[in-house]
């Protein structure tokens, strides 16, 4: 398959984690929605890897994997501080930093 | 039709149609389980880009580990109010035309992709240079990544810590 086929793939993973980034009321399917636009720009990264023969794409991807599970763990964690505190996980209820 | 085609043509609908699950679906812990299939999905798409390493830390750290961190999330949660979480989604129509013209936006560049970009040609395994890179040059870097990964995981703690 050709670089572009690749990168239309990971082009619509990253449209669709949008979409529900934009559309999910709660806190969680937000987050799930942020990792599915990681897991597209992973697709890019090791794309454009494979098709120029630089290795520095693969250990940039081995980065971005380890970074998004401390992000994961993180988010989740303020999730629950969230839902103890206002017993609820919808974003839209979540104004306390409101002015 | 080569095996690699054909196999880029399968799991490309996988991972297509569990996203488009993760984000429609309204019962969270499916969604869930969808994500973990777009997320084996896109391990099988590093398969299919000669990266086998990328598969494996694909599977055990995403697919895995984040996994049983968003399980634990929701059955936390919902143990807190006691019901279910169902999520509903607000601004379909808003939602679907930006990420539509995300979309465009990115495929006004893929147009100018050169169609015939051959593949680089494969230099043996690319795990052992791989594992060079990580403690040669990147070695500083790599120490940073566990230093981040041991803070962002006592943060979590902390966060989730139980009253006293």
């Amino acid at each position: 398959m050709s670089l572009t086929a690749y990168l239309t793939l990971a082009a619509l993973v990253f449209a669709i984690g949008l979409f529900g980034v934009l559309t999910r009321r709660n806190a969680i399917g937000i987050l799930l929605g942020i990792e599915l636009m990681f897991n597209a720009v992973n697709i890019n990264l090791v794309a454009f890897a494979r098709f120029h023969g630089d290795l520095l794409g693969l250990v940039f991807t081995l980065f971005t994997i380890a970074i998004t599970v401390a992000e994961v763990a993180v988010g989740l964690a303020i999730v629950i501080v969230i839902f103890r505190v206002r017993r609820t996980v919808e974003a839209d209820r979540l104004d306390l930093l409101r002015g | 039709m080569t095996l690699e085609t054909a196999g880029f043509w399968v799991v490309a609908v996988v991972l297509l149609a569990s996203s488009l699950a993760v984000v429609l679906t309204p019962n969270l812990f499916h969604a869930v389980l969808y994500l973990a299939a777009a997320l084996v999905a896109t391990g099988v798409v590093f398969l299919l880009l000669d990266s086998p390493f990328l598969f494996a830390v694909q599977l055990l750290l995403y697919a895995v580990g984040v996994m049983a961190i968003v399980v634990f999330a929701i059955m936390l949660t919902e143990r807190l109010v006691g019901e279910r979480i169902t999520q509903t989604s607000r601004h379909l129509v808003n939602g679907g035309v930006v990420a539509a013209g995300v979309f465009i936006g990115i495929a006004g560049f893929l147009i100018r992709v050169p169609r015939s970009l051959p593949r680089a040609p494969l230099v043996g395994d690319a795990t052992p240079a791989l594992g060079r890179a990580l403690v040669g040059p990147f070695a500083l870097t790599l120490e940073l990544l566990g230093v981040l990964l041991v803070v962002a995981l006592l943060g979590a703690l902390y966060f989730a810590r139980a009253d006293e």
